[in-house]
Parts: structure tokens; C-alpha cells; sequence
């Protein structure tokens, strides 16, 4: 068995809101050689396992792990699929090594959101089909009531939440890879167009095209690949009632048993002494929020005080999404939570260029895998 | 350190049937529920949840895993869904396994789920998305269409003729009329029967093909040390493998499975088997068609290239045989809900190692079975190895 596992590799392309001039394939093969090349692996010779995360609706391909393996090097090697965020397969690939059956396993997603004529169509089709679908619910509505409940129950306000926009599209404005950077007041983003009240359509991110992929190590094959090892601490996943119904909306519960899992893993009693800094789902403005109350970095209706107090922002007393997190690079559908753990190695490496956070040994990055899902997942790594 | 034990330790399944009443939310509770109560066991013990179901256009449903996730338990829980085509079934407790073997949790359910009727009329129109949106699919191909093609090729080459495959349309569906959850056992049908059925595309007639069909099967998995305290029984995952090939399909040698070859040397590896043909006592390759059995049956290297259907006629593969071979009733006989038939060879491997499977039992007490699946583009094979 491997105890220690660490990322030793990492490459992306894009992120865009249209990619005309490549394919999935394309995009997924160039993150693939950025990662074999930072890594330092042939994927055909060094790389054990792959693990891609997908989902069939996006793709507009039924069994779509089918076309997983070319463009990674996989072809005729150990390939398997993950329909869960990038995050779910950062975890496979940590038990896989785990086991020590593997020493180096890839992971890879990507988003070619731009190539869905009808996302909203497909999104809506994620709801149960007996009991929702025929209230013909679109997902922003949804999201608009759950944030509706989030507000009245934590008492946090619509302010709040468009300071997360704020601070996130302008921390975007020091990421190359951003599609979304914009320098935004909170009047701004209020006076936005609505989508579902109280969301905005400014609160809410825009999709993006882009592929990332990593590569992961046991202990011993990382010390020889890297002098760089970004170690995975903890990691966990969790799914709460997939039912509109019976769920409670003003608590994400899913990301709260995830980071129990994750914390208890990594040894972590006082996450907000702990982490140093977080890459968390925003790709609604009030999901961040919710999502610091549940990963217990404050109370219930603290996390919008502390966003408007600064202590979220870049050199501050938890910097979260210095990325400039969904809102500011965009949604990358299944690629989201390997999109915020990118990131993270990238600030642990010490390698975030402009956006480079000072003296940060600890990160965690969480993913929500989206309307209606309950479904979320959580990763801590140290250099 | 050495690598840590995963067992087995209890298993279910809902009946295959063609049109099930319950939901794919019902089909999965019933078969997790069976599981559960087979090792005594309640929700409460259970840490994590994978789940495993083949392409969500049957249902309709996007995010199908997410929607599926409480009839399988996983409320509050870890919950993963994984996903290999056709070879679900078998992967999804290799996914369990590793859930297990990582370290990180010590009992597991896994949970594999097929509802194909919601597909109206018929399941066969859901494969069209399965082809590439620019070279395949302005061709309008049907999934029979190129197993027909595949089927040609190993019949040309090896100089198979059609009864040697259809043997084992036979037994199979013979075995199967001892199954009390099969949908198409006979334990009366001939070898006519299957050579006089309809031709769908030739060489492939209709009882050459297993049934669409809808059913559920769920296993629960253990670490060593929970495992002994469960049951005086536990049956070992020794050793798993899987690989993928290239989605390219048409450039490759249809006449043999090399995927399949290369997930069985892996999972051979793990499990310390050396001659597999002495060693392995029970095996249930995937049997979608009656062809496709023989041609596992070699990529497993169980049987020489080309002979397998020899297996048949020689009696090596029957219940009472040397190697029996799909003592369940297979795919053909049994039913094929994509992902839950894969399971079902898990589950039947573990009744039958037990010595639990009533008329179906194999004599001999089998120290080592092997389950096995494939499916995507002819392009996936996964593959565990069970022992007592």
C-alpha cells in the first residue's frame, strides 16, 4: 500500500467562451502534453491508469467514455470514467494509487460548453422526469430558490453575495486563463438584469471551453519525478437527496460530510487555522458563501460579513478564489473542481505569477457538481 | 506493505425482466436492500456507495447517477458512479474494491442498475448516440449490425460455423431454467431452436442475442478484518484488470480481443495466477451473443484462438464439467440489463463459491471463478477474479 500521494504534473488549455477552432479532442490532447511535459512521463510508458470525468448529456454522446482514451494516451490501457466532477476522479486516481496496485495515474475533464446548442434544455432533463420535469423548471429557477432560502435562513443579503462577484472577477483580472475578468462594482452587479430573484444574471457564471489534466504519484515515484509534490491530505466526496422535495436548501450539507471525510483525513480539527487558502464553488455568487459556512471556515451567516469585511480576499486572512474562481474563468461543467485544485497546486508551487498568495503551505479546493445535484467533493493539499 | 484484502460478503438481485413495473429508483433499492439483509447488515454500516449504470439516454435522465443515488443508499454518503459501457458491471466492484484497498473505507455497497424498457419501443434506437457524430453516425449504424460484422470475422477466420456457436445459445439458456430470476431459461431448447430463430442480421438470429432487459443487482463489499466478523464465508476479490482501446473500432482485429486479453493478464497478475486454464474453476465470460462467449473465452486465454466453441462440444464447459462456463445462464439466458448483468456474473460467483447456489451449484468445490465484461466500441474488457 501507498500511504502518500501527490500531484507531480499539471497542464491545461484554454478557458474561452468558444473554441471554434478546436475540438474536445484537440483541447484534451494539448492539456494532456502540458501535463506528461511538467510531469515528466510518457503516458504510453510511465502512466498506470487513466480516469476521465464526463457526462453522456454534455457530450451529446451516449457511452462516452468511448472516446476517453486517444487523446490522453490511454488507448489499449487501464481507462475508466467518473459521470462526477473533476474532484470525484482526483479521488479515484488517490485510492488507485492507494492500493498499491498503481504508481502514476492521470486525470482528466474538460468543458466544451460552447458546442451545447440547448444547455439549458439538457440541464432541466437532470430533474426527476416524474415528479419536476413537467413543471418545466429551468435550472437558474431553481438555483434562485435555493438561494432565496439560503439568504432568509442565514440572514446573509443580496450585498453579500454580489461582493463574492466582485472579488472574484477582479481577482480574474490577474489570471491569463480567465475568461470572465471584469472590474465590477457591487451597485454594478445589482443592478444587473435578474435571472430568478433574488439571482442575478451577473451573479451567475458564464460557461467556458477549456480541458485540464493532472497526474498523480505515489511517494516514491514522485520524490523521482518532482522536487515539487503537491500532496493530497484528504479528500471526500458526499451526495445528499437528490429530491427537490425532501432536501434542505439552505445547507450544503453534501460539502459539509465531504470535508468531515476530508479534514478527518488530513488530521485537520480548525480548518480556518488549517487552510491557508481555498478554491470554492462560485458558479452562483451565493454558492460561496454557503459553501464557506458548510466547509466550517465561520458560522451560518458570517461568510457575507467577512466577504465585505476583506478577509476573503487576496493577502488577506483567508484568500478564496484568488483564480477568480467560476465567476471569473467560467463554468467548466464536469472540469469545475479541477479547475479550483489547478489552482491551488499552481499557488502551492509558488508558480501563480501575479496572483502568487504569500507563505501558503496548506489548500483546499471543493466542487459542486450543479442544479439539481447534491452532490459535492473536497481536496486538501500541501507542498 | 501488502496490499489489503476485499471480500464479498453478501449479494442480491431484483428478477430480469423485460418490462419492469418499478422505477430504476425501485429496481435499485430492491437489489441493495437483498445485499444488505444477505450479510445483516443496514445502511447504517455501510460507508460508501458506487453505483454503476449504462448510458443515461435509456432513462432519459441527465445526471441518471445523481438521480439513482438514494434508491442506492448513498444519502449523506460518498457516492461515485462509474462508467465503462458495457463493461460496467464488472467495473463497478473493481470500483468498490479500490474504494476498500486504498485504505480509506472498510464496507462498501455496490450497486449496478438497468431499466432499458423506458426506451420506447425498443432500447436498440438509444445505441444510435453510441457512434461518432461524423464518421458513424450519417451511416445510421445498428448495434446488431456491427456485432454481425465482428461475429463474420471470427467465423472466417478460425472456420467456426454457426452450430458450433449456437452450443452455447444452448447451454446457457439451459442453465438458465434453473435461475429463479431469468427471463429467457429453457431447459428444453435445441440447437435447432437457436439455427431456425429469425435472422436479425446475418450471421446473428434473434436467439443468438441476448433480451433488453430491466433488472437490478447489488453487492456489499468488506475489508479483511470486518469481513471475517460478518460471515465464515467471504469470497476474495483477488484480482481485478480492465483496459480500454482505441475508439478507432474499425481499425481493429475484430477476430480477437486484445482489451480482453490485456485486462486478464492484469487481474492474473494481481490474483498470482500463472496457468489460468488449471487454475480457474468457474467462469462466467460476457455473453451479449452466443459468439461472444467463445471469443472472451480465448482473449482469457482460457481456450486456445479459435477453440473455444471445442469447450462446448467437449463438455468442459458444462454445469457438470471441468471449467464450467456461465453456470448462471449468462446474458442469454439470464437477461442482459447492461450494467446489472455484469454484476450478476459477480454475484453468481460468489453463490457459487459458497456452494449457496442451489440447483445451479457446480460440484467440486471451485477454489477460483473469474467474472467478466466488455463493451463500448468492441473496445473495453473488465475482469475480476473471485476465491474462496
Amino acid at each position: 500500500m501507498h500511504e502518500r500521494v501527490a500531484i507531480v504534473g499539471i497542464g491545461c488549455t484554454g478557458f474561452r467562451s468558444i473554441t471554434p477552432e478546436q475540438s474536445y479532442k484537440e483541447m484534451v490532447y494539448e492539456a494532456a502534453m502540458r501535463a506528461y511535459t511538467d510531469a515528466g512521463v510518457d503516458p504510453r510508458r510511465d502512466v498506470d491508469s487513466f480516469i476521465t470525468v464526463a457526462e453522456d448529456f454534455h457530450e451529446g454522446t451516449s457511452i462516452f467514455d468511448e472516446y476517453t482514451p486517444d487523446q490522453i494516451g490511454g488507448a489499449l490501457k487501464s481507462v475508466h470514467t467518473i459521470t462526477g466532477d473533476g474532484l470525484h476522479g482526483i479521488a479515484s486516481a488517490y485510492m488507485l494509487i492507494r492500493t498499491g496496485q498503481f504508481d502514476v495515474v492521470a486525470v482528466e475533464g474538460h468543458s466544451k460548453a460552447s458546442n451545447i446548442k440547448t444547455l439549458p434544455e439538457v440541464t432541466a432533463y437532470a430533474q426527476d422526469p416524474i415528479l419536476n420535469r413537467p413543471l418545466k423548471l429551468n435550472s437558474h429557477f431553481i438555483a434562485g430558490l435555493e438561494m432565496n432560502r439560503y439568504l432568509f435562513e442565514s440572514g446573509s443579503t443580496p450585498e453579500q453575495c454580489a461582493a463574492v462577484v466582485v472579488k472574484n472577477k477582479f481577482n480574474a483580472l490577474k489570471n491569463p486563463a480567465a475568461a470572465y475578468a471584469a472590474d465590477l462594482t457591487i451597485e454594478d452587479v445589482l443592478t444587473g438584469p435578474p435571472l430568478s430573484w433574488p439571482l442575478g444574471v451577473r451573479e451567475t457564471a458564464e460557461h467556458a471551453d477549456g480541458a485540464i489534466v493532472m497526474v498523480l504519484a505515489s511517494e516514491e515515484k514522485a520524490s523521482s519525478l518532482t522536487d515539487k509534490p503537491i500532496w493530497i491530505l484528504g479528500t471526500g466526496w458526499s451526495n445528499d437527496s437528490p429530491s427537490l422535495e425532501y432536501r434542505d436548501w439552505a445547507h450544503a450539507i453534501y460539502t459539509e460530510v465531504a470535508a468531515r471525510i476530508a479534514y478527518r483525513q488530513a488530521g485537520i480539527n480548525n480548518p480556518l487555522e488549517a487552510v491557508d487558502i481555498a478554491e470554492i464553488d462560485d458558479t452562483y455568487a451565493y454558492k460561496e458563501l454557503q459553501a464557506l459556512e458548510a466547509l466550517g471556515f465561520c458560522r451560518e451567516g458570517e461568510a457575507g460579513i467577512l466577504t465585505t469585511e476583506g478577509f476573503t480576499s487576496p493577502e488577506s486572512g483567508l484568500p478564496v478564489n484568488v483564480s477568480g474562481g467560476s465567476l471569473g474563468m467560467g463554468n467548466l461543467l464536469d472540469a469545475n473542481g479541477l479547475a479550483r485544485a489547478y489552482e491551488i497546486a499552481l499557488q502551492l508551487r509558488g508558480e501563480a505569477g501575479l496572483r502568487q498568495v504569500e507563505d501558503v503551505s496548506i489548500g483546499l479546493a471543493q466542487s459542486w457538481r450543479g442544479v439539481p445535484t447534491t452532490s459535492g467533493a473536497v481536496l486538501i493539499l500541501a507542498n | 506493505m501488502g496490499m489489503r484484502k476485499v471480500a464479498v460478503v453478501g449479494a442480491g438481485m431484483t428478477k430480469f425482466v423485460r418490462r419492469a413495473q418499478e422505477t430504476a429508483k425501485e429496481l435499485t433499492w430492491e437489489a441493495a436492500h437483498m445485499a444488505l439483509d444477505t450479510c445483516e447488515m443496514t445502511m447504517d454500516d455501510i460507508e460508501a456507495v458506487c453505483f454503476g449504470t449504462a448510458p443515461d439516454a435509456f432513462d432519459g435522465v441527465h445526471f441518471n447517477g445523481e438521480y439513482v443515488s438514494d434508491g442506492a443508499g448513498a444519502w449523506r454518503k460518498p457516492y461515485m458512479r462509474s462508467y465503462v459501457g458495457g463493461g460496467t458491471g464488472v467495473f463497478v466492484p473493481i470500483q468498490g474494491w479500490y474504494h476498500i484497498a486504498s485504505g480509506l473505507f472498510d464496507v462498501v455497497l455496490v450497486v449496478a442498475e438497468e431499466k432499458m424498457s423506458s426506451y420506447y419501443p425498443h432500447a436498440q434506437a438509444a445505441f444510435m448516440t453510441i457512434f461518432d457524430h461524423t464518421t458513424e453516425r450519417p451511416l445510421k449504424p445498428n448495434l446488431l449490425w456491427i456485432f454481425a460484422m465482428e461475429m463474420n470475422r471470427y467465423m472466417t477466420t478460425y472456420g467456426i460455423s454457426k452450430a458450433d456457436i449456437a452450443q452455447v445459445a444452448v447451454q446457457h439458456k439451459r442453465n438458465a431454467a434453473n435461475h429463479p430470476c431469468a427471463l429467457l431459461g429453457d431447459a428444453n431448447i435445441t440447437l435447432d431452436d437457436i439455427l431456425n430463430s429469425e435472422v436479425l442480421a446475418w450471421p446473428v438470429q434473434r436467439f443468438d442475442v441476448s433480451p433488453v432487459s430491466d433488472g437490478a443487482v447489488a453487492v456489499v463489499l468488506a475489508a479483511e478484518h470486518i469481513a471475517k466478523r460478518i460471515t465464515d464465508k467471504p469470497v476474495w476479490i483477488e484480482g481485478v484488470g480492465w483496459h480500454l482501446d482505441t475508439s478507432y473500432w474499425t481499425n481493429r482485429d475484430l477476430a480477437y480481443p486484445r482489451y480482453v486479453e490485456y485486462a486478464a493478464r492484469m487481474a492474473y497478475d494481481m490474483a498470482g495466477i500463472k496457468e489460468p486454464r488449471k487454475e480457474i474453476n468457474i467462469a462466467e465470460p460476457y455473453d451479449p451473443f452466443d459468439y461472444k462467449a467463445l471469443h472472451h473465452l480465448e482473449g482469457l486465454q482460457l481456450a486456445e484462438r479459435g477453440k473455444a466453441a471445442e469447450l462446448y462440444s467437449n463438455g468442459t464447459a458444462s454445469r457438470t464439467g471441468n471449467m464450467p462456463i456461465c453456470p448462471s445462464g449468462g446474458l442469454l439466458g439470464v437477461g442482459n440489463p447492461i450494467a446489472a448483468a455484469g454484476l450478476m456474473k459477480i454475484a453468481e460467483l460468489f453463490w457459487q463459491l459458497r456452494g449457496e447456489a442451489g440447483a445451479r451449484q457446480v460440484p467440486g468445490q471451485p477454489e477460483h471463478g473469474l467474472a467478466q465484461a466488455w463493451g463500448d466500441l468492441m473496445q473495453v474488457g473488465t475482469v475480476v477474479i473471485m476465491g474462496r
